[in-house]
């Protein structure tokens, strides 16, 4: 089944509208941002006269399938250069959980407990450093002399995006200019005419059906999703947004551009001990631990609580990656534990990050729509930073409406290109994109050459980068062949998952050697504790499953099972009969499974759809 | 013969329950960590109130619904955008304080003055819906100060179902001891409902309801109203939160009825 919303045939309610949003992140709030400030400067602006209402204000909605608008899911620092200019007398006083970035420091984590995956020539320089112990390199970390230009985010934000998103909402809301609905995911866009690559047209977005049974099909309560026709449709849906995803397969990407380099983000927000001697402010990146592939960072918020996760990349081959557990050694380590072991958990979250940056950028503008944010290729992976380029990507499109709405022209595939795209092309958001589009070419070669590679893009500004084939998401995932280790560890988790109780992700990670987690109840939960901290997974009844395995044969024979191993919340569980199930109930949105099927129909997708779906993590203080 | 209503809800807002609540004394008496920053949502039981009072006014032609909430005006707009989508309402908003701890006579005159102030509102019409106590927070009596603020001497408790008949009388079940209802008669309106969980589903989000709703809710929040709760009207001996205790355990080995006979040990035990 993988079209389960095109096979109701009923009559649909319809709506016109002027602007139409899909998703509402940091893109889109820059977006409504840029159009409501006009509007606030001059309401009696012809330009806002709605096209589809005439008399009436402009008709602007924006449909988010989260149940509340401060239940995005991630801590970040950003340079903020966009979101400043915006708002250029921001105080972060205003926002809550935002602090100014005071400090900045680079380690690089030894394994003190050698059960990570090194290369020899790792295992070679982690001695050399180790001989350093007392000297430069204390609790097991060695902390860079020095932090590269391209790394840096001073004059900067330590943000929750949650937060942040609550709070650009609400400004927006009160202007009464927008509608900001949550609770109402967009489950297709509604295509014109005859599609090609040189001819794209949107006509609006049909929002998900309610009262259907698992599958889609109707039930008690059915009520068809309405069309909602848009003169301009804003997709700003993510990475894993269902809109963005039906774009891309409708319309096919720019030649030579693909979805192919992803990575978990997973964090927790940890209240630190009163007698906590990190300042907000402070940023720490890391690189080393819990596997020599895996970055990490810990940014402190105001009122003691700090952010501090890991993100696990799709380069990292091994199909039994996984990330709770993880992110659980991770916070121990040593140059970490010294500050959180008395801290208090106080929720946790996780989300898929789109790391193809340029190579990924789907096509931005056709007649009726454009793409903005992380779906549209804008995050750089270079300086790790997506927030402030999605942000002004929304800033962008903002300003070409605005100027499409003066001249009186239509929102056709040409004007958006010659406004949106043009901006667009000409931003500091596309020069630093152009500027990391290789730099994490070396990492498909290994950690070292990762490193290598980065550095040289990052100190030429890209002019130098190490070259790579990068193979789709389920090529990156090593099979597991009958007899090896992976096999055995997989075998022996299994039994574990099946007899016990346990995760399948957490019996992995303890066949593979690394030491039980001594549970405190406090800040070393289980998974299924973290999941009812700080916030809890919301599904309103009466919508289908929106994840869809699509040729149940592949996953029966499925020797890999990386898809559970990296369900952020154990909504994929390992079936009797070692088939994956799915419990939308348990669902955190995070879209890993969308790029952690090792199994692909057509060469590049999984073997599993992302479909849109209502909910997810419901948690304030992310 | 027509049995046009005028049905007011009173809700507040409580933090979203599946938060994690910390409770902590504050400069203005007890209140929740970070409560400004938790995602808020209709007091569950005054939402039931407002999914049967639309009910009701959807078999009643000519009625209208007003729902009246008073906290502070951004976590309204906060809650209304979820709100909104589900029954079609006027907003009466008091901008007020974050919090159920104020005296409940205090804000029982504040949402009286408000329902007072509702323009067209027929007395003789009237239905005062709200929830029988909060989820969260709160003395569960604001509900009949207000009905007696207003005059209104028929006030029923418990409340799961009304059922209108032609004349304009009606049959109320309110919960009674036992899993039993009591089954009562009145005349007529004007009457107060504290409603229970009623029979209703939560209604499905339809963005047309929602756009709608809108028109005259950002408006309503913008001319909003501001009571000042005396904060220091009351004072709190201790305030707890509902102990809550988590112990996960996997059991492969007990069977179903072994399970359940624990679960009733548990329940029954005395924390």
């Amino acid at each position: 089944m993988s079209e389960p919303f095109d096979h109701i045939e009923t009559d649909r309610q319809t709506m016109e509208v002027d602007i139409a949003c899909a998703g509402f992140g940091p893109a889109t709030g820059g977006f409504l941002t840029t159009l409501t400030e006009a509007w606030n400067r001059n309401p009696a602006d012809p330009a806002f006269e709605s096209r589809v209402t005439p008399g009436m204000p402009l008709q602007v909605v924006c449909y988010e399938r989260a149940d509340d608008l401060a239940a995005g899911v991630s801590g970040v620092v950003t340079r903020a250069q966009g979101i400043r200019a915006s708002f250029p007398a921001l105080d972060p006083a205003q926002i809550p959980m935002a602090a100014a970035v005071k400090q900045e420091r680079i380690f690089y984590l030894l394994d003190p407990i050698g059960a990570s995956k090194r290369s020899a020539l790792l295992r070679f320089g982690d001695f050399l450093l180790g001989l350093g112990r007392g000297r430069w390199v204390k609790d097991d970390a060695f902390e860079l002399p020095w932090a590269p230009a391209f790394l840096h985010k001073h004059g900067g934000l330590i943000l929750s995006i949650g937060q942040f998103n609550q709070w650009v909402a609400s400004q927006l809301m009160a202007s009464g200019f927008v509608q900001i609905w949550p609770g109402m995911p967009a489950a297709a866009p509604i295509f014109s005419g005859v599609a090609s690559a040189q001819h794209r047209g949107v006509t609006g977005l049909r929002l998900a059906d309610q009262g259907v049974d698992k599958l889609g099909a109707p039930a008690d309560g059915f009520m068809a999703g309405m069309d909602v026709h848009a003169q301009l449709t804003v997709v700003g849906d993510g990475p894993v947004g269902a809109i963005g995803q039906q774009l891309d397969r409708h319309f096919g990407l720019p030649h030579g551009h693909a979805h192919r380099e992803w990575a978990l983000g997973m964090k927790f927000v940890i209240e630190l001990p009163e007698d906590t001697p990190l300042e907000a402010g402070t940023v720490w990146h890391t690189f080393g631990f819990p596997e020599p592939e895996i970055f990490g960072f810990l940014y402190v918020h105001p009122e003691r609580l700090a952010s501090v996760g890991i993100f696990v990349p799709s380069w990292l081959g091994n199909p039994q990656r996984t990330v709770y557990r993880y992110l659980q050694h991770y916070i121990q380590h040593p140059a970490l534990w010294r500050y959180l072991k008395d801290g208090t958990l106080r929720s946790w979250g996780a989300k898929s990050l789109e790391e193809s940056g340029k190579h990924g950028e789907p096509f931005l503008t056709g007649d009726g729509f454009a793409r903005i944010g992380e779906g549209s290729g804008s995050t750089n992976m270079l300086t790790g930073s997506g927030v402030d380029e999605a942000w002004t990507t929304g800033v962008e499109l903002g300003e070409a409406v605005l100027d499409l709405l003066r001249a009186g022209l239509p929102f056709s595939q040409e004007n958006l290109a010659e406004t949106y795209e043009k901006r667009r092309r000409a931003s500091w958001v596309e020069q630093g994109a152009l500027q990391a589009q290789n730099a994490r070419n070396g990492f498909h070669k290994g950690f070292v050459r990762g490193l290598i590679g980065m550095g040289l893009a990052g100190l030429t500004s890209g002019r130098f980068s190490l070259g790579a084939q990068i193979p789709p998401a389920p090529r990156q995932i090593r099979s597991t062949q009958p007899g090896s280790q992976a096999d055995l560890d997989l075998r022996k988790a299994t039994v574990l998952a099946l007899e016990n109780g346990r995760p399948l992700h957490d019996a992995l990670m303890s066949a593979r050697g690394w030491p039980e987690i001594a549970y405190d109840g406090r800040l070393l939960v289980t998974h299924q504790d973290a999941l009812l901290m700080g916030g809890k997974v919301q599904a309103m009844p009466g919508y289908a499953d929106h994840v869809v395995f699509l040729d149940r044969r592949h996953c029966i024979s499925c020797r890999e099972k990386t898809c559970i191993a990296m369900c952020s919340g154990q909504a994929i569980t390992l079936g009797p009969d070692s088939e994956p199930v799915f419990e939308r109930e348990k669902c955190v949105h995070c879209g890993a499974c969308l790029w952690n099927c090792p199994h692909s129909p057509d060469g590049e997708r999984g073997n599993i759809e992302f479909h849109a779906g209502s909910g997810g993590l419901h948690s304030g203080e992310n | 013969m027509s049995n046009s209503l005028h049905i007011v809800v009173c809700a507040g807002i409580v933090p979203d329950p599946l938060q994690t609540l910390e409770p902590l004394a504050t400069p203005t008496g007890p209140g929740l960590k970070n409560e400004m920053v938790l995602p808020a949502v209709l007091d569950p039981w005054a939402a039931s109130a407002l999914y049967e009072a639309a009910a009701l006014a959807a078999k009643n032609p000519g009625s209208k619904l007003w729902l009246v909430a008073l906290g502070p005006k951004a976590k309204l707009q906060q809650v209304m955008m979820t709100v909104a989508q589900k029954v079609a309402f006027e907003l009466v908003p008091v901008d007020g304080p974050i919090g159920g701890f104020p005296d409940a006579h205090a804000t029982a005159a504040a949402l009286s003055s408000a329902i007072e102030s509702i323009a067209g509102l027929d007395h003789t019409k009237l239905l005062l819906f709200g929830g029988w106590e909060s989820a969260s927070r709160g003395a569960g009596v604001t509900l009949q100060l207000i009905g007696e603020r207003l005059g209104i001497v028929d006030q029923f408790f418990g409340v799961d179902e009304i059922s209108l008949r032609e004349d304009g009388s009606f049959e109320v079940l309110e919960r009674v001891e036992g899993g039993k209802h009591q089954v009562s008669k009145c005349a007529g309106t004007p009457a107060v409902l504290g409603w229970a969980t009623g029979n209703l589903a939560e209604p499905r989000n339809n963005p047309q309801v929602g756009m709608a709703n809108m028109r005259t809710i950002m408006p309503a929040l913008q001319k909003a109203q501001t009571a000042k709760l005396d904060a220091n009207s009351l004072s709190y001996v201790s305030v707890n939160l509902p102990r809550q205790q988590r112990e996960t355990r996997v059991e492969k080995n007990m069977t179903p009825d072994e399970i359940a006979a624990e679960l009733v040990d548990w329940l029954g035990k005395d924390f």
